[in-house]
């Protein structure tokens, strides 16, 4: 797949132009392959690979997606396998589920997860809860899709995050990718999964380029859902986060790098189930704990990650209570300078690090 | 050098004092007062008796329509071209095109009337009574917004008024409340301004019945042109009068159209042809229709209509020039209202260091 960042039309999307042309280089020239095409790439080899797996949601035929994710599929697959439906959310994933449940493997796409709010009902009773409910009779293997979280001046209706929502519930399982190997190998392994799956995505990722891996590269590229990486290695300081903020961790750990703080940098990729393993043998390691999230700080992924490092073996090895860099505790201002300090920034990140570690 | 001579001679001999709120000259008897005009018949849905088919246009309410509409339609081209200057980010869905309905909307509803819609509502925060300068300068993010900067486009409010809102297109919701507002017998119009496509998507593809004024089912509805003003006025009146009378709610449907695509993010043009869009334009443009209307009626002149388009494109960059050099709001607002009617307490930032405060 040709590398295309920055060249494609995005029409629907708002990306300041800093972010648009972001690439993560390493010194050999492998291929470069932007998040938006890394999930077109994972749904087309799915969609190839099982004809019971669909795609609905609103724009994703004709127009070619909202946000051009879904660009080429339908031209490929046609009007059975790429739906598009009504302004309908309620209705379109209650539909979704019905079909999950009757043997089809749908990807239910919202346009962005503000608008599974309308749904929310099908996506926690329908979906989730029912396989335990049936006792193990009926599962649900759909995947929910869609941009999570903020983009730029999109305002209060449409810069929620979603991810602490639906990682409370049991019964669903809920990823969040960073990069575009990430956006791959997690969209296939939702496809894949017998279980309700929310896969969170970012509206301002879609567009950066990766170096994809030449294992990434293959149909059968999975990434195991429940499985964080470590996407730097430190020993400072564990600094935890999920989607577009572990971009903004691994810039804090270069600055501080020049300090002499090294940062342990995990890429969460699974919020539920939480591979805290993980991140209690970093902290057990390392001795401190920072998690990043672009979501509410009151009842958060970090707030989770704190709570269970607290009630486990990691705790004792703590030098410092563990800290939370998150969204500001507002609705989404639409203003750029309020709205700047609405979202965790590098020197957000950098400050509570260095308060953590007392420097 | 002679036509100004003419009107202002015709000015002293006409002895009518000039409006004070504009500088439209006031001639004498070369302008009718109120001329009757023929409108189009609404299609009626469980209703015996519709709209008048015929209504009285003053020269008085003429200009005013006129001069509403065509501050609408350069406050919307307006804003386009500050979408592309990027002075407004995110989103932002113009209205250029469906001017008549709102306008209209507003001509037959009383302003303690409320109102109600969806994100393309920069028409709707006009006529229900905010400055083009509070307007534009919340599009660009400003302390001099109507909501100082913190909404944006979709999220603007006044009296009477309840925005601008961001999520829509809950079928279900309408339906039920449908049947609530039928059950309890409430004063309620359900407008559907139905300009041919749900974002993307021709209504043929989205909707199983594309007669939406049927929609409401045991509820009454009538279908309306909503590129004549006239048109949208009369069936307004009307459906108020049908609600206010205590029968209950209503449904109407105004057929219009948006010369812009979805949102400044859509070109509009994928999924309609130009010479659609195009044909609408020259065919069925509502501003072009009642200036057309007043001027071959003798309500007003050529000229005039001219000296109005004047004053609105100097009152848009005006408010133009303010929404680009206003500050933006002061970051310590950040937090304030959150809450109605409490005391201050802290919101917390990015991290447990950064703290504001909020005041109701």
């Amino acid at each position: 797949m040709a590398a295309v960042s920055g060249l494609v039309r995005r029409p629907l999307e708002q990306v300041s132009g800093l972010l648009r042309r972001r690439f993560h280089r390493t010194a050999s020239a492998a291929l470069q392959v932007t998040v938006r095409d890394a999930i077109n790439q994972g749904m087309d080899e799915e969609l190839e690979r099982d004809e019971k797996v669909f795609l609905l949601g609103e724009e994703v035929a004709q127009y070619d997606g909202a946000y051009k994710v879904s660009r080429g599929l339908w031209k490929k697959y046609g009007d059975k396998r790429i739906i598009d439906t009504p302004i309908s959310e309620m209705g379109f994933a209650g539909i979704a589920v019905g079909a999950a449940m009757a043997g089809l493997r749908p990807i239910c796409e919202f346009m962005t997860f503000n608008f599974s709010m309308q749904a929310i009902d099908q996506v926690i009773n329908s979906a989730a809860k029912t396989y335990y409910m049936s006792a193990g009779l009926q599962p649900v293997p759909i995947v929910f899709r869609g941009p999570n979280g903020a983009s730029a001046g999109v305002a209060a209706q449409h810069s929620q995050c979603f991810a602490a929502w639906y990682g409370h519930c049991p019964g669903l399982k809920v990823v969040s990718p960073w990069n575009a190997e990430d956006a791959k190998g997690l969209i296939k392994s939702a496809i894949r999964d017998n279980n309700p799956v929310v896969m969170l995505e970012n509206e301002l990722m879609y567009g950066v380029s990766f170096e994809f891996p030449l294992e990434a590269q293959s149909k059968d590229f999975l990434i195991p859902i429940g499985k964080a990486k470590i996407e730097r290695q430190g020993t400072h300081v564990t600094v935890v986060a999920h989607s577009r903020p572990v971009g903004h961790c691994l810039e804090a750990a270069t600055v501080l790098s020049k300090e002499g703080i090294e940062c342990e940098v995990i890429n969460l990729r699974t919020i539920r189930p939480m591979d805290i393993d993980t991140i209690e043998a970093s902290v057990m390691k390392t001795n401190h704990l920072v998690t990043v999230e672009g979501g509410w700080p009151q009842f958060g992924v970090g707030a989770e990650i704190c709570a269970r490092v607290m009630e486990g073996p990691a705790f004792n090895f703590l030098d410092a209570p563990a800290v939370r860099v998150t969204g500001a505790d507002v609705p989404m201002p639409y203003a750029k300078v309020l709205e700047d300090n609405s979202v965790p920034q590098v020197k957000d990140i950098i400050f509570a690090i260095k308060k953590t570690l007392n420097i | 050098m002679r036509k100004m001579l003419a009107a202002a001679v015709s000015r002293v001999l006409s002895g009518v004092p000039q409006k004070p709120t504009s500088r439209v000259l006031v001639a004498s008897c070369n302008y009718s007062k109120d001329v009757t005009f023929e409108i189009k018949k609404c299609d009626l849905y469980r209703l015996e008796e519709g709209p008048p088919v015929a209504t009285v246009l003053t020269r008085e309410d003429g200009l005013k329509y006129y001069k509403a509409m065509q501050t609408i339609r350069r406050m919307e081209l307006k804003a386009d071209q500050l979408y592309k200057q990027k002075f407004i980010r995110g989103f932002c869905h113009l209205c250029d095109g469906q001017e008549a309905c709102c306008v209209g909307l507003e001509a037959g509803i009383n302003p303690t009337d409320h109102v109600i819609t969806s994100y393309r509502a920069h028409g709707f925060c006009y006529t229900r009574g905010l400055s083009v300068r509070s307007i534009l300068a919340e599009l660009t993010g400003r302390r001099g917004g109507c909501a100082k900067g913190k909404g944006g486009s979709m999220h603007m409010y006044s009296k009477n008024f309840y925005g601008g809102n961001g999520i829509v297109g809950a079928q279900g919701q309408i339906f039920e409340a449908y049947n609530m507002a039928a059950l309890w017998k409430l004063p309620c119009i359900f407008i559907c301004e139905n300009n041919l496509y749900a974002m993307g998507t021709a209504i043929g593809r989205a909707a199983a019945s594309t007669d939406y004024y049927k929609r409401g089912n045991f509820i009454p509805g009538l279908r309306v042109d909503g590129m004549d003003i006239l048109c949208v006025r009369e069936a307004t009146k009307f459906a108020a009068d049908y609600c206010r009378s205590g029968k209950g709610p209503i449904v109407m449907e105004m057929q219009t159209y948006r010369y812009h695509g979805h949102s400044m993010s859509d070109p509009g043009v994928s999924y309609r042809t130009r010479e659609e869009i195009h044909s609408v334009r020259s065919k069925s443009d509502p501003v072009m229709l009642l200036k057309d209307r007043m001027v071959n009626n003798k309500l007003a002149s050529i000229e005039e209509l001219k000296e109005i388009d004047v004053e609105v494109r100097k009152e848009i960059d005006d408010a133009a020039q303010f929404a680009t050099t206003d500050p933006e709001p002061p970051l310590e607002e950040i937090g304030h209202h959150i809450y109605s009617s409490g005391p201050p307490f802290e919101v917390r930032g990015a991290n447990p260091w950064i703290k504001f405060k909020s005041i109701s």
